[in-house]
């Protein structure tokens, strides 16, 4: 205590939460963001020898300068749009689906059961939706179990859908190595492609997806918004104690939403196998499942959001493919910058919840 | 730093606080420009209300907040109070309204914790000390007990002889009272006072001022955040010291209008509940409630009011016993029903539980969603009807005459008069005949809180059954018709407040189980 200098602060900096932040500084926070995610991405392309500007351009060329790079890119988009509903739908009732990527998967094999096996019994419109069907069936089924294990256990489900995604994934080894090889592949394990009948049909260069999608956006939009269902899955996110002291059933709440989000994982699945691959293998998912968690953070739990969010996600993906084949970069160092530029625009969440006050400037400035 | 003899310096300023501002964030003000001044052999109580920055000025004596502007001095020195630490060096220590005690530890164990020395305990030592505290001002405490088998009083005991055994000469305690029964606070007064002769420097937070006048010196006033006035003791009285907290004159009565006795709408027969780890919280619990009155239910904090409450809600399992509400000619059991399905029987109850927004409320939701948890599933068809919901809204801030700055503001970001207003409006809205509200008036300012008592008497006017769980005895005694005292999950007794003393209350708050209750 002796000769203790007085000074005006604690510490340097403070963090502090913000109130509400108006539209256009949000937008002025972001756009700085992307601007300093560029700048440091340029420093790598730089230290990879190469022009950045031109590298840019033919991320953004690559994924949206012609008709065919653009349908592609839309079909990276589709499932992500898929899953990050799906996902968004269990996050707001603060159930924490990390099981996206099992339940497409189980989607995707209850699907490739019906038009491997029964694609001969059914007319064509009539098969495509009975594996439509299927394929919601079955990710419901994958999105319940862990559900009614919360409910009645109370176990914890991010560890349980984790989980089950492996187990998911190892089903289809198993599947692709035994029961339903393709015998014409000789040795090679991989299970057949689909009849043509199975095949969903393309409209403007994408498969009929896209419309459904389309339609899914405004509903999932409208059924957490408006419906009483909605409301449950809100309330019950934000307090448990109040859904009961209210009267809510809380574990038939968790278990009708969990099967709601899986079955629409499990259709991300059904349009994986039935409109981009025609076939079911390891990679089907690919990591679509993990990849939809962030697109649903970044809209922030939004459907609406959800679809420029899952845009922005897949020109990064198809761009930095493109600079791979274009530019000679490495697909790692292609990876790197696509994770720059995703740290940067995760990371300005923090400063869109939080402002800091530098003891310097005390005053308060907003 | 070198000590002069307790006595000596009696009457001398043991601590200056000057010009102390302290901010959260950027609009949450917590103190601007407060002074406070405490002296040797002193007791200062530092009033306020609920929000009026009481524990947050102590905290930053205490080390736990830096203030953003200002001045301390501890005796005489300009100091500098960075750390828990830095006020332990000067002596300072500070008993927190929520006990920061370790429950599996003993007693002494918890008195030394954290304390330098080697890395064995001389535990014989240690309890020597103990005791020699408690001998010289007098209480009892035994060093070997361990925190969870101690009552609350044992508990601030312990933190009181923890703050001495550390050397403290300044004392704060953050609203010692609150869990205590009039008897435990007649002992902790006694306690105080012993160490007033010793020549200890004292402040005592609390918004109870028939407290203030019986134990304190002098009185330092705050109001939202400001200082107000400091007086002597001797010259204040309740209705002046009143007008320094909330600034204008007030009405300091509570109704209680007479009225014939209702029908019994509600009889709680030999209930029993056990919680979430089979610890039995209500224990044969009988009582009923009449329409036209309203039935105060006091208990020292956690006799089993809440379980009680929650149960009648039918939020809360119970293990034996019978819930009966009055619908139409019969009595319903809604013992084993869902909240949902008590309502479908027909049962008319509202509850106002203890947590408002944690339980009674959605925080981050606005207040038409959460006027409308009550309502949402009716009408046909999947969606909700937020429209009528927000006519609902705009009479109850209306009549309610509820602040805020609109009906799609989170409700977190309301006043706690206002969040209670709207959480008692949404309940009291559908007509209830059974309206049961536990501590309405916790954290409120004094008007709130009048508004909420006045509330209540118009329920009760209409002829509603109220159950009103408390904490603040004064004001139980004056709003009940009838009032039921809980100790350790039973019913001590049923009494009529206009015929017993507060005295004879705190013995029922106190009374050992065993004694059968006599429903009134």
């Amino acid at each position: 205590m002796h000769n203790r200098v007085r000074e005006t602060g604690g510490r340097l900096v403070r963090m502090v939460k913000r109130d509400e932040i108006g539209r256009g500084k949000a937008l002025a926070i972001r756009a700085a963001a992307l601007l300093c995610a560029m700048a440091v991405g340029t420093l790598l392309i730089v230290a990879l020898g190469h022009q950045p500007l031109a590298v840019y351009m033919e991320m953004l060329n690559g994924s949206l300068g012609s008709r065919t790079v653009l349908t592609e890119t839309v079909k990276i988009a589709l499932p992500l749009i898929f899953c990050g509903i799906a996902i968004s739908i269990a996050f707001r009732m603060r159930f924490w689906n990390i099981g996206a990527e099992g339940q497409l998967l189980m989607g995707g094999i209850a699907a490739t059961y019906v038009a491997l096996f029964h694609y001969q019994h059914l007319p064509r419109p009539a098969l495509l939706l009975v594996m439509a069907l299927a394929a919601l069936a079955a990710g419901a089924l994958w999105g319940l179990i862990p559900a009614l294990f919360k409910a009645r256990w109370g176990t914890n489900e991010t560890l349980f859908t984790l989980m089950l995604n492996y187990i998911a994934l190892g089903y289809i080894r198993y599947l692709q190595t035994g029961t339903w090889r393709d015998p014409r592949m000789r040795g090679f394990p991989k299970i057949a492609s689909f009849d043509l009948s199975a095949r969903l049909p393309n409209v403007l260069g994408v498969h009929v997806g896209w419309i459904v999608m389309l339609a899914l956006v405004v509903l999932a939009y409208l059924y957490l918004t408006r419906t009483k269902s909605g409301f449950e899955i809100s309330v019950v996110g934000q307090s448990q104690p109040t859904a009961s002291y209210i009267g809510m059933n809380v574990s038939r709440i968790v278990m009708r939403t969990m099967a709601i989000s899986g079955a629409l994982a499990g259709l991300a699945g059904y349009f994986q196998v039935a409109g981009v691959n025609y076939t079911l293998t390891e990679t089907t998912a690919g990591g679509i499942g993990f990849t939809a968690i962030t697109v649903a953070w970044l809209a922030k739990l939004n459907p609406i959001l959800i679809v420029p969010v899952a845009f922005f996600i897949a020109i990064l993906e198809k761009g930095a493919g493109k600079i791979q084949t274009t530019f000679k970069i490495p697909a790692s160092a292609a990876d790197v910058l696509t994770g720059i530029i995703l740290f940067f625009m995760l990371g300005c969440e923090f400063f869109l919840q939080y402002r800091l006050i530098f003891r310097a400037g005390r005053k308060e400035t907003l | 730093m070198e000590q002069k003899g307790a006595t000596e310096r009696r009457g001398e300023v043991a601590v200056r606080m000057r010009g102390i501002t302290k901010t959260f964030g950027s609009r949450v003000v917590a103190n601007h420009n407060a002074h406070l001044e405490v002296r040797w052999g002193e007791i200062l109580a530092l009033l306020g209300e609920n929000g009026s920055g009481k524990t947050t000025l102590m905290n930053m004596l205490a080390g736990i907040y830096y203030p953003d502007s200002g001045e301390i001095e501890v005796n005489g020195r300009e100091v500098s109070i960075r750390s828990p630490r830095d006020a332990f060096e000067l002596r300072i220590g500070m008993i927190h309204q929520h006990f920061k005690l370790v429950d599996v530890l003993t007693a002494s164990e918890n008195i030394v914790l954290g304390l330098p020395g080697g890395v064995t305990l001389n535990r014989r030592a240690v309890a020597a000390r103990i005791r020699a505290i408690g001998e010289k001002y007098g209480f009892a405490l035994d060093p070997e007990k361990k925190i969870y088998n101690m009552s609350v009083s044992e508990k601030q005991t312990v933190e009181i002889v923890k703050a001495l055994y550390r050397g403290a000469d300044i004392l704060v305690l953050d609203e010692p009272t609150a869990v205590l029964t009039p008897q435990e606070i007649e002992k902790l007064f006694a306690v105080l006072r012993a160490m007033r002769e010793d020549g200890k420097a004292i402040i005592i937070i609390t918004h109870k001022l028939g407290e203030v006048l019986a134990i304190s010196d002098r009185v330092t006033i705050l109001r939202k955040g400001e200082y107000v006035d400091t007086v002597p003791t001797a010259t204040a009285s309740v209705q002046s010291l009143t007008e320094g907290m909330v600034g204008h004159a007030v009405r300091l009565e509570i109704e209680r209008p007479q009225l014939p006795r209702g029908e019994e709408l509600l009889r709680v027969q030999n209930v029993t509940c056990l919680n979430a780890d089979h610890v039995c919280k209500v224990k044969n619990v009988s009582f009923s409630a009449y329409g036209g009155e309203i039935l105060g239910v006091a208990g020292v904090a956690g006799s089993g009011q809440k379980e009680l409450c929650e149960a009648v809600a039918g939020i809360q399992n119970v293990r034996g016993g019978s819930i009966l509400f009055r619908t139409g000619d019969g009595y319903e059991n809604i013992v084993g029903m869902k909240p949902d399905v008590i309502f479908e029987k027909g049962v008319s109850l509202a509850f106002v539980p203890e947590d408002r927004l944690g339980m009674g409320l959605v925080a981050s939701m606005d207040m038409v969603d959460n006027v409308m948890l009550r309502s949402y599933k009716a009408g046909k068809g999947p969606f909700v009807d937020r429209r009528s919901a927000r006519r609902v809204c705009q009479t109850l801030i209306d009549q309610l005459e509820i602040v805020t700055p609109g009906v799609f503001t989170p409700v977190r970001r309301l006043s706690g008069g206002n969040v209670q207003k709207v959480l008692l409006g949404r309940e009291i809205y559908h007509h209830p005949r059974v309206l049961m509200v536990s501590y309405p008036v916790r954290g409120l300012d004094i008007n709130s809180s009048y508004k909420i008592y006045d509330l209540l008497n118009e329920q009760k006017r209409r002829g509603v059954a109220v159950i009103f769980v408390g904490e603040d005895l004064d004001v139980l005694m004056e709003i009940s018709d009838r009032l039921m005292v809980l100790c350790g999950g039973e019913v001590s007794g049923i009494v009529d407040p206009r015929e017993v003393s507060k005295d004879d209350v705190g013995l029922l708050m106190m009374q050992a189980p065993g004694k059968e209750a006599a429903d009134a």
